[in-house]
């Protein structure tokens, strides 16, 4: 009887995925001592689950390499070993190490195991440092390669099974395994009844039972491997306690009770000293490994696999769905019926149908983009180890806080959102907070706080980054701007302008670049990105008191509100977000600069005019301003007004990308397809208006 | 009995797995061929909705069942003499394999005239030549009832650098 495993290997992935995140989260909060007992226990089930999987699913790597992390973390729940910052951050390595075994396995290539070993290595070493003193109870773990010197002159294996009391509730029969173990070799069982209680008191659901087996190597079947009797034992290791010690040639000669005195301790005494020498060895390249760029990395790779991959909804939601479908099914037969024999009398029924028609297919796309939507925790969560791996190499105290984590959007927003957020807090880490002395001297607490904070206004998501931390230098950043000739020296810039130049292409104003940010790529990379998902970041900062950083995203990119205008033959949508309003031109507020350039005086301000005709090449179906409609609009560069024949209606459409078949089309955000099956273009102001200005210049000298 | 030469001939084209299909469309009289399993369907032409700011023989875009797919006018793409869209005018629409991703384009045509098999012994190297149909989109030249045909690599041609430049230069 076999049955095919793999159709559950992803699912395993998928499930250890979510276990590893909870790891990691577990172990960071144990880090900051935060942590309960319920954490610990958490890690500890997390831990536990991923290897009983990776075992089921002979991904003997993972379960190996899970079981040394779960011997440790089962120590640490029990209370023998201190949870040291240095057991932590050995942890942390490993889960990354176990991100890159579940990625290995998930495209089914061999893992590099020389980090493995490396931390492996690292892992045992923190096992091996205090447990010495430990309890014999712990599970004894030795690698293959210890043994293998011993190999040669081993005879057999002496196996000590004590089963916990409950171990056969959880169905496990100790006859069966005894069983399997005499198929590998010659087998002397001791049982020790000394746990036995009078007849009366016994439970004959539990197990008293303690036994010392020795399984001696067979003639005919050879030597037997250490892996096979772990597996034997697989299912009950946690419900028992097992060692396994090779059984040496020349104590075989001995008296089997002699055997039992063969003392554990002795050999991993050993090992201790040897590992001590390797862990204090290793706790320098621990710090530097916990580097992000593994890390990030590894996201990064994970998130390739997600992009593709599945997302899960909550119940409500789709129960949510369901009812729709439902009543748009109801509505839908309620119309056909009245459609069966129509009559002028049913037109107030009729209209009533429609609009619920109407009513039920708008909820309806709503619950359908509500699915898409996920929590942006999502993103938050690969924060903390972040902040925790970067503040300990930079020496810097640092808590972060997170508010708003519930706040919802779109998965693809999401997606893109990621790399821009961790840029930002790095920066907020590297540039934002100062070292704890530099904080003590200027009075705050040592410990810095970066808060990020999300939450939705009107259509958008907000997303915040601040810190406490030294604010920009407003002085520095002009000094810079005007040595790069980005700003003259005469200019008088009003502060958010100022701010606003560090997103400026290549302008960092890091004393020294460090390997964390300061080269000065990235802000404008940073903004770049968030204008290509149809969002904003913006930086309000106080020197000494802090900087904040907001961005403004568009809660989904697969609708948005639209206004129709008409170009000539062609029809445009502008973004309703953009729009500030539409009115007919009184030619007497149009004024041109240097004869060419227009600008229309509206109230208090004289805005550019844009003449879309112009801009995108079209025949105009009239070239007369008064007989134009002007819709103003506020893009990147301020304010414009856009000249258009005529307004339509306003809806909302669903955006499709012009970049799937085609490319991306400067002015222009995407395409849309109309009630009546043609394409309309939607326009992206920011593009819009950059272009107007290239154009300009050209029309007047020609 | 030329007829069922002719029959034989293609019905051996048909099983050999040294064939090919092709489908052939006229351009200005002459007769080009594509390969037949890049052809997704062929579309009576229908107004296209403009690109801005786009080489003129980016016809514009058409709604193809909620995808939006770029349309481009073959013989302005050859610099040919432009005609009046007619009856027989057609959008042939092709799954283009390119460096990132594939792409779903059209192609405006004269007409579409046959789908023939192709044995690759009967396909000859193109000469080299000058002109607007250069090499790069030629990969070969055949000889269908006496007719020379072009066989056009779809690829190259919807991929070109020169369209991006255009692009860029406009």
């Amino acid at each position: 009887m076999s049955i095919d495993l793999s159709q559950f290997k992803q699912t395993f992935l998928e499930e250890s995925d979510e276990g590893l995140d909870v790891l990691e989260s577990g172990l960071l909060a144990l880090d900051s001592g935060t942590a309960d007992d319920e954490v610990i226990h958490a890690v500890f089930r997390a831990a536990h689950s991923i290897k009983g999987g990776a075992g089921t699913f002979s991904l003997t790597e993972i379960a190996g390499f899970t079981h040394i992390m779960e011997t440790l973390l089962d120590e640490m729940r029990d209370g023998r070993r201190e949870i040291s910052n240095e057991a932590i951050n050995v942890l942390l390595t490993s889960v990354d190490v176990l991100r890159e075994l579940m990625d290995s396995a998930r495209d089914d290539v061999p893992p590099q195991m020389g980090r493995v070993n490396e931390v492996q290595a690292q892992l045992e070493g923190v096992l091996n440092s205090a447990s010495a003193s430990g309890s014999d109870d712990t599970l004894q773990i030795q690698n293959g390669a210890d043994n293998s010197t011993a190999d040669d002159e081993l005879a057999g294996w002496l196996i000590k099974f004590h089963p916990h009391e409950h171990m056969l509730r959880t169905g496990n029969d100790t006859v069966r395994i005894f069983k399997e173990l005499a198929s590998l070799g010659d087998l002397e069982n001791c049982a020790d009844l000394s746990a036995l209680p009078e007849f009366e008191h016994m439970d004959p659901e539990l197990s008293y039972l303690s036994w010392t087996i020795q399984l001696k190597n067979n003639k005919q079947q050879g030597a037997t491997d250490k892996a096979a009797i772990e597996e034997i034992f697989e299912w009950v290791e946690d419900d028992c306690e097992l060692s396994i010690e090779p059984l040496r040639l020349s104590s075989t000669s001995n008296e089997a009770a002699s055997q039992d005195d063969v003392p554990p301790a002795e050999q991993s005494t050993v090992a201790v000293q040897a590992n001590e020498q390797e862990a204090v060895d290793n706790v320098t390249p621990i710090a530097t490994k916990a580097d992000a760029k593994p890390a990030l990395k590894a996201s990064a790779k994970k998130k390739k696999a997600a992009e593709g991959g599945s997302i899960r909804v909550g119940t409500d939601k789709i129960d949510s769905l369901i009812n729709m479908v439902g009543e748009l099914v109801i509505t839908q037969s309620m119309l056909s019926q009245m459609g069966d024999d129509f009559s002028m009398k049913k037109i107030e029924a009729l209209r009533e149908g429609l609009a619920q028609l109407e009513r039920n297919t708008r909820e309806l796309q709503e619950s359908v983009m509500r699915i898409r939507m996920l929590p942006i925790s999502f993103s938050f969560q690969r924060f903390p180890r972040l902040v925790h791996d970067l503040s300990q190499k930079m020496n810097k105290k640092i808590e972060l806080k997170m508010v708003g984590e519930q706040t919802e959007l779109d998965k693809t927003v999401m997606e893109k959102i990621g790399d821009p957020l961790v840029h930002l807090v790095r920066n907020s880490l590297d540039h934002g907070i100062e070292d704890p002395q530099t904080r003590l001297a200027a009075g705050k607490n040592e410990v810095g706080t970066i808060t990020l904070n999300a939450y939705h206004q009107g259509g958008f998501i907000m997303i915040e980054i601040s810190d406490d931390g030294a604010g920009l230098p407003k002085d520095k950043l002009l000094q810079k701007a005007i040595e790069k000739g980005l700003v003259s020296e005469q200019e008088n810039l009003p502060d958010e302008k100022i701010y606003d130049l560090i997103f400026h292409p290549g302008f960092s104003t890091a004393d020294q670049v460090s390997d964390i940010s300061g080269r000065g790529v990235g802000m404008d990379v940073v903004r770049k990105n968030i204008k290509e998902l149809g969002g904003n970041v913006d930086v309000t900062t106080e020197e000494g008191r802090g900087t904040t950083f907001t961005i403004r995203l568009p809660l989904t990119l697969a609708i948005l509100d639209g206004q129709l205008v008409k170009v000539g033959n062609e029809t445009y949508i502008i973004p309703l977000v953009s729009i500030i309003e539409s009115l007919e031109i009184e030619t007497d507020n149009i004024n041109t600069i240097a004869g060419t350039a227009e600008v229309y005086k509206m109230r208090d301000e004289y805005i550019p005019l844009v003449r879309l005709y112009d801009v995108f090449d079209v025949v105009p179906g009239t070239t007369r301003l008064q007989d134009c409609l002007l819709v103003v609009v506020e893009g990147d560069g301020g304010k414009a007004g856009i000249l258009v024949d005529d307004l339509l209606s306003q809806q909302q459409v669903v955006i499709k990308s012009l970049e799937t078949n085609y490319k991306r089309i400067q002015g222009v955000s995407g395409a849309t397809i109309l009630g009546d099956g043609t394409v309309a273009l939607i326009l992206d102001m920011s593009g819009l208006l950059t272009l107007a200005k290239e154009i300009e210049p050209a029309q007047s000298y020609g | 009995m030329s007829d069922i030469q002719d029959i034989v001939g293609e019905l051996n084209a048909l099983t050999d797995e040294n064939a090919e299909q092709y489908l052939t469309f006229i351009l200005a009289g002459e007769e080009y061929a594509i390969d037949i399993l890049r052809v997704q369907e062929i579309k009576g032409w229908n107004k296209v909705t403009t690109l801005p700011r786009t080489p003129d023989y980016l016809q514009g875009v058409i709604n193809l069942r909620g995808t939006i797919v770029p349309i481009v006018d073959l013989r302005k793409r050859f610099k040919l003499p432009e005609i009046d869209y007619g009856p027989t005018t057609v959008v042939i629409v092709l799954k283009v394999f390119g460096e990132e991703h594939d792409r779903i384009m059209g192609i405006i045509v004269d007409a579409v005239s046959d789908v023939h098999n192709l044995k690759y012994d009967s396909i000859r190297p193109a000469p080299e030549m000058k002109g607007n149909a250069d090499n790069r989109f030629v990969t070969g030249l055949t000889t269908i009832n006496n007719k020379m045909v072009v066989l056009m690599d779809i690829d190259a041609l919807m991929n070109s650098a020169e369209m991006e430049i255009e692009l860029e230069s406009i």
